[in-house]
């Protein structure tokens, strides 16, 4: 097994800009399936600062919670393209903007 | 300091994450965000969790990622290259993405996270099993159970309504 190198500074610091890349996105973004990559991206951020303070408190547990939490966001994936393919077949679209039947 | 592995991996994930969003293909931006995916599975294997980076390129890359794929190519064409934004929502979402990445990383630099080193070994990767298999099999029970029921919940949303039943002769 290699030295370890990388210090905790560098992964938490591509996980900031992972996550701030997934808030602009979700900000700024009015396409369904878009907006479920910035998703994808804040919780691929979330998982790598679990594995990398995993890694410098030496702990399987932070490991064990990204494996479940990699599960769950396949789940949440797959109910999420459902909605959004349902979405589209009622409105033939999927901006988002458009979705907008339940407003009062 | 971080070695040049490191260095290469990081401006491949935030590249290609912006490349994802940013792209005007939905087909090469989930490509895209494949790419971002595996360097993330990259970084897992430096950081000393081998298993953890294999269940992501199986789980994200393997079936997440070509989940998208397949949705992407079932939506009409013109919407797959529309790109539908206002500029005021882009300033402003340029400005939220400045303020949490500053805001943030001011914090995480004052908070003494620097001096954190370790000399120990990393974590076996059978002991994650053995967790699994132990201490944490009811919450393996009820991750297959919610698994399962995200599936079904997916065919459910997702079957169509206007088509009768009876049509089918087979």
């Amino acid at each position: 097994m290699l030295p370890l190198v990388n210090e905790l500074i560098d992964f938490v610091i591509v996980s900031i800009a992972l996550l701030a890349i997934g808030i602009y996105g979700l900000a700024t973004k009015r396409n369904a399936i878009r907006m479920l990559f910035a998703i994808e991206m804040i919780v691929n951020a979330a998982n790598l600062n679990l594995v990398a303070f995993a890694r410098f408190i030496p702990n399987s547990q932070g490991q064990t919670l990204t494996l479940f939490s990699i599960a769950i966001a396949a789940a949440e994936v797959a109910v999420g393209l459902a909605l959004i393919i349902v979405a589209y077949r009622m409105y033939k679209n999927i901006d988002i903007a458009d979705f907008r039947s339940l407003k009062g | 300091m971080a070695d040049t592995v490191f260095l290469a991996l990081s401006v491949l994930t935030i590249g290609s994450a912006i490349a994802a969003l940013e792209i005007r293909s939905l087909i090469y931006g989930s490509i895209a965000l494949m790419v971002t995916l595996s360097a993330v599975a990259g970084f897992f294997l430096l950081a000393d969790a081998p298993f953890v980076a294999m269940f992501q390129i199986s789980v994200y890359v393997g079936s997440i990622a070509v989940l998208i794929l397949f949705t992407v190519m079932l939506v009409r064409r013109e919407l797959i290259f529309s790109k539908i934004e206002d500029p005021r929502r882009r300033y402003a979402g340029v400005g939220l993405m400045i303020i949490v990445m500053v805001g943030l990383g001011i914090i995480i630099i004052d908070s003494g996270i620097k001096t954190i080193t370790t000399d120990s070994p990393p974590v076996d990767f059978k002991k994650i099993g053995e967790d699994f298999l132990t201490y944490y099999s009811p919450a393996l029970v009820v991750m297959a159970l919610i698994l399962a029921s995200a599936v079904i919940g997916a065919l459910v949303l997702a079957r169509r309504e206007d088509v009768t039943t009876g049509q089918r002769t087979d």
